[in-house]
């Protein structure tokens, strides 16, 4: 801006000046990194506030809640079958053990696990949009992209606080009934799963806040957030397999030549899904055992003895599986993250 | 001018697709006064009031607050500049000091200072005993009052009001057209309202720029608007006399520079004339003895005005379409 143009306004300048002098050099803790982040720390502070006290956390959380008490049930009534086949790490059995009728402690976080992460991002923009709060909100010194990410810190830390207090309540209550200690090596394994778990639920979280950007309704969020996490968890197994089938029939004698690809392309297109992805890291970080995950020959195996793999290697094993988890949380929240940059603030 | 200019334009456009939301505005808003930005719906209003803040960038052109560069310094920008949007909302879960509260933090005041700030400006805006009621059971004028409370906490220097009286009854309007005055004359901050609803503006503008499809038409005191309108030639003259006969309209029709006379249902004579005739009509008046009921220029006030550019604009804009022959009326000079 040309100053000589304006010499009122340039007198007014000097005049702010030593104003600005008197006042903020008594107190520097006004400047501009600190009050932005007192404003982004306010605002977390805030979400984070709003869904511990909101009704949907409750609901949700006595929900994972009861369903892991449910799969602790049936885990302790068939740890003695379990134990029978292979008494070493009894207390990741814990984890990986499901009763006859109930799914293991690890099924039910990748399955249900997602639904606390939709529930805690449908409505983060498009109800502030509603509620009219979102261009008071802009229009507070802020700068833009502290608003979603507030949101997404607080969701995170929602998350992590529901997967890590259902985890050590499966593991404590685990602990009492069946009186076996973990050693060191269980318990590594335990806490990386549940930090696993936390970034899988935090891509259905960005997810989530993704579709409140994109859409006005906060109920149009909340349903294609829930028809993605069905598809990708129930029915892209079938799919699939529908698909492979379709490319390397399985029929003939074609067939025979086939079963290597038609199982490769079906696990290829399984591993789009992050229900899978996780299911396998989820399995191959709780059971040692687990050696390898897709196809192995006959001639691999060959001369290999049973055992169990330390942590280190089955990291190792399911790696690829972690990043893209990893990944996954991150491209979704960027994209949320730059459509939301993108978007008019009006209604 | 001995005013200093806090708000400034120039050349400032906004594009939304191939549609001109607001076209080279030229704006200058002086320190401490309560500026009207008046328009129909669709005018560019928000739009404008929007880029002012950087919460959309411009097209083209550039705007200042106080110095600094509306696009670019946006931070500083808001710090000193409080929007009230058209649709002002509220955490509906959070009382209204609690809503206070949470935008003095966004604005990185210390807790006790909030709280007493937060305290003073409920009872100025007298929502004291509604203050610890959740927001959500606020009806819109208290919504409203909170509203100016929250633009309020961060002490700014420019208030931007959007449409600020939509949907306010009669009493509350008064409240807070005062309120909006005061904030004015005792707080010496400048205000920038933006509306559609031309006599509340009336009461506390000091100057009004009206705005239409995009462009400032005109801009400066309602009564020199006024004036503005009259130079150009086109006066109305109501006046009702009894008893309302065909002879004293034949008498003013005979007198220069009267362009049509008219009579509405209720004997009120419409005169539209090209001069001041006042006079004139007066002394038809006297010396056919009727007797006068009503006598009123019309002219003055911000609703005709208004009228007056709209039909302007719509001229004009018909004259780029269409280029019709047969307009009388000259298009806007300025």
């Amino acid at each position: 801006m040309n100053m000589h143009q304006f010499p009122a306004l340039a007198k007014q300048k000097r005049l702010q000046a030593t104003e600005w002098l008197r006042l903020h050099v008594a107190k520097p803790r006004q400047d501009t990194g600190a009050a932005q982040h007192s404003g982004m720390v306010a605002l977390y502070k805030k979400e984070l506030a709003d869904h511990l006290s909101s009704k949907r956390f409750f609901i949700i959380f006595i929900l994972l809640f009861l369903t892991s008490t449910a799969s602790l049930a049936g885990a302790i009534s068939n740890i003695q079958d379990a134990v029978s086949q292979s008494s070493e790490f009894i207390f990741l059995k814990l984890f990986t053990t499901g009763g006859s009728s109930i799914y293991s402690f690890a099924t039910f976080l990748a399955f249900l696990g997602p639904l606390a992460g939709i529930t805690l991002g449908f409505d983060a923009i498009n109800n502030e949009r509603a509620q009219g709060t979102l261009n008071r909100l802009a229009s507070q010194p802020i700068y833009r992209d502290s608003i979603i990410n507030a949101k997404f810190l607080a969701g995170a830390t929602v998350i992590t606080a529901i997967v890590f207090s259902l985890g050590l309540y499966v593991g404590g209550a685990g602990l009492l009934l069946i009186g076996v200690p973990p050693s060191m090596e269980e318990v590594l394994r335990v806490l990386v799963f549940l930090v696993i778990a936390c970034v899988y639920l935090c891509f259905w979280l960005a997810l989530s806040i993704l579709f409140s950007v994109i859409c006005r309704h906060a109920a149009t969020a909340a349903l294609a957030g829930i028809a993605v996490w069905l598809f990708l968890s129930l029915f892209m197994s079938l799919v699939a397999s529908g698909l492979a089938n379709m490319v390397y029939p399985l029929d003939g004698m074609e067939g025979m030549f086939n079963t290597a690809s038609n199982y490769g392309m079906e696990l290829a297109l399984n591993r789009i899904s992050p229900y899978y992805l996780f299911s396998e890291a989820a399995s191959t970080v709780l059971n040692p055992n687990v050696r390898s995950i897709g196809v192995v020959t006959m001639s691999q195996i060959e001369g290999a003895l049973a055992g169990a793999l330390p942590l280190r290697e089955s990291l190792l094993l399911v790696w690829p599986h972690i990043v893209v988890i990893v990944a996954l949380a991150g491209i979704a929240f960027a994209a949320s993250y730059i459509v939301f940059m993108k978007q008019e603030i009006r209604a | 001018m001995g005013q200093s200019t806090i708000l400034r334009t120039h050349g400032l456009c906004k594009k939304y697709g191939d549609v001109l939301a607001v076209d080279k505005l030229d704006l200058e808003v002086h320190t401490g006064e309560v500026f009207g930005l008046l328009g129909p719906n669709g005018a560019g209003k928000t739009t404008t009031t929007l880029m002012l803040l950087g919460l959309t960038e411009p097209s083209a052109g550039t705007a200042y607050i106080d110095g600094l560069n509306c696009a670019r310094d946006t931070l500083k920008v808001k710090r000193i500049v409080g929007y009230l949007p058209d649709s002002i909302g509220f955490y509906p879960d959070m009382t209204g000091r609690q809503n206070l509260h949470f935008t003095g933090q966004l604005n990185g005041l210390d807790r006790d200072v909030c709280a007493r700030r937060a305290a003073a400006l409920l009872r100025r805006v007298g929502l004291t005993d509604a203050a610890d009621r959740k927001a959500g059971t606020y009806s819109r004028g208290m919504r409203q009052r909170l509203g100016i409370a929250d633009v309020l906490m961060k002490n700014p220097k420019v208030v931007i009001m959007d449409e600020p009286t939509l949907g306010i009854d009669p009493e509350g309007m008064r409240e807070l057209i005062a309120l909006i005055r005061d904030l004015s004359v005792k707080d010496g901050r400048t205000i920038l309202i933006s509306s559609h609803q031309l006599y509340q503006i009336q009461q506390i503008c000091d100057r009004v720029g009206i705005f239409v499809k995009g462009r400032l038409m005109a801009c400066g005191p309602i009564s020199e608007l006024g004036s503005q309108l009259q130079s150009e030639g086109y006066y109305v003259l109501d006046v009702r006399i009894l008893p309302a006969d065909e002879h004293f309209a034949t008498l003013v029709r005979a007198l220069p520079d009267v362009q049509n006379i008219s009579q509405d249902s209720d004997g009120m004579f419409h005169i539209e004339s090209r001069q001041d005739i006042r006079t004139f009509v007066l002394d038809i008046v006297v010396q056919n003895r009727y007797s006068l009921m009503h006598f009123h220029q019309r002219g003055g006030d911000l609703d005709e005005i208004y009228h007056r550019y709209f039909e302007k604009a719509g001229d004009e804009h018909e004259h780029a379409s269409v280029s019709g022959p047969g307009k009388a009326k000259t298009p806007a000079g300025n």
